[in-house]
């Protein structure tokens, strides 16, 4: 089950590579074979269950093309009163 | 518009600042411009102060700023910015100003504004965008071009015998007693993205405590007229401009050291 998830807002793409660069995962790329309506080719999610809300993308992405979410942790057994 | 299930258990890490519009920018695929309006809009939605924050925007690349902040924006003339921020911010001092301006803007044609400015403690924020270059001209040599860099206007280089050397501005103006906060960041990686986020909310920290004149600089890329690939700018930006420029805070009154020490 992937850990994260991120929306593309795709026509907002210009294409740059920047998110490319940065993903850990190397799970972004540009299309190869369609253009935004910008006439860019936009990023792309390759394996999205490979994906773990880092928002590195969103951090480098000068567009504001992502949205970003992150699987909750699993709630944390109470601690226990020294 | 194609709507995506959310399952039930994520949880939202990352969305668009409300401080910007929806309008997409003019800004070339790549530029630094984009990352630093993102920011800047962060830091204003974190500290919930949109509402009262007049911004001011440049002759520049950045001369459509306002289209992009939601926020009330006025636009000065070249280099002109830090003078109408002290003129807004003098007759409003419940508002937040803030200037954008970029190296040709502040460090050529405004250099006069803002030294005076900052010389003065003006209770406004400045952040300023060093791509050593202009854009929107077309790539001529600015004050803060490198030696050697060849530009449109030194299409051999930068002569520094007969063009001087680079200015540093955050070096320059932290000697004036009114600057609280001056500072010089890097938006050429994650890391150094964070940290010119984090000197942007003190520097506006610094300007909602009255402790004085802050500026964070902002070294930045120009792919498009260095005439070098996206990622290529930042490499070269990494390794040429930040030789030159240091990074790090080169003014923290001793007001901005208790406001660091509390957050
Ligand atoms: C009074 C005046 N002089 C000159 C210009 C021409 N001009 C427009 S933008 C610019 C330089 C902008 O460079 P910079 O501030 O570095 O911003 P960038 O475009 O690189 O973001 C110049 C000289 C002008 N618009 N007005
Ligand atoms: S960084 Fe943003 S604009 Fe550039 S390719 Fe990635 S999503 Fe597109
Ligand atoms: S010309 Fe340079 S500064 Fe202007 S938008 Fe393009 S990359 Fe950015």
């Amino acid at each position: 089950m992937a850990k994260g998830m991120v929306l593309i807002d795709e026509d907002r793409c210009k294409g740059c590579g920047l998110c490319v660069t940065v993903c850990p995962q190397h799970i972004l790329r540009l299309a190869e074979d369609r253009f935004n309506t910008k006439g860019y080719r936009p990023v792309e999610v390759v394996a999205p269950e490979a994906c773990t809300g880092c928002a590195l993308c969103a951090t480098i992405c000068p567009d504001v093309v992502f949205t970003v979410y992150r699987r909750k942790r699993p709630p944390q057994p109470a601690a226990v009163a020294a | 518009m194609v709507t995506v299930e959310i399952p039930a258990d994520m949880e939202l890490v990352y969305k668009r600042p409300q401080s910007l519009t929806e309008t997409h920018t003019h800004y070339c695929p790549g530029c630094t411009h984009g990352i630093i309006h993102r920011l800047i809009a962060e830091v204003i939605d974190e500290l919930g102060i949109r509402e009262r924050t007049i911004g001011i925007a440049p002759v520049g690349c950045s001369v459509l700023a306002y289209y992009y902040f939601n926020m009330d924006f006025a636009e000065a003339a070249h280099g002109r910015a830090p003078a109408m921020a002290t003129g807004i911010k003098r007759v409003s001092p419940d508002r937040v100003v803030f200037t954008y301006q970029g190296d040709g803007d502040l460090a050529a044609i405004g250099t006069a504004e803002i030294i005076q400015a900052a010389n003065r403690g003006e209770l406004f924020t400045t952040i300023f965008v060093n791509n050593a270059i202009y854009g929107m001209t077309g790539g001529q040599m600015a004050p803060t071009t490198l030696p050697g860099q060849v530009t449109t206007s030194s299409p051999t280089g930068r002569d520094v015998e007969t063009a001087g050397f680079p200015m540093k501005m955050a070096e320059l103006l932290a000697v004036l007693p009114g600057a609280a906060y001056v500072t010089r960041q890097a938006v050429f990686d994650p890391r150094g993205i964070h940290r010119t986020r984090a000197a942007i909310k003190l520097a506006f920290q610094t300007q909602l405590a009255e402790l004085g004149f802050s500026l964070v600089e902002v070294l930045s890329t120009c792919n498009t007229n260095w005439h070098m690939g996206v990622v290529e700018a930042l490499e070269w930006a990494k390794k040429h401009m930040v030789a030159y420029y240091p990074l790090g805070d080169t003014k923290v009154s001793d007001g901005v050291r208790a406001l660091m020490e509390t957050r």
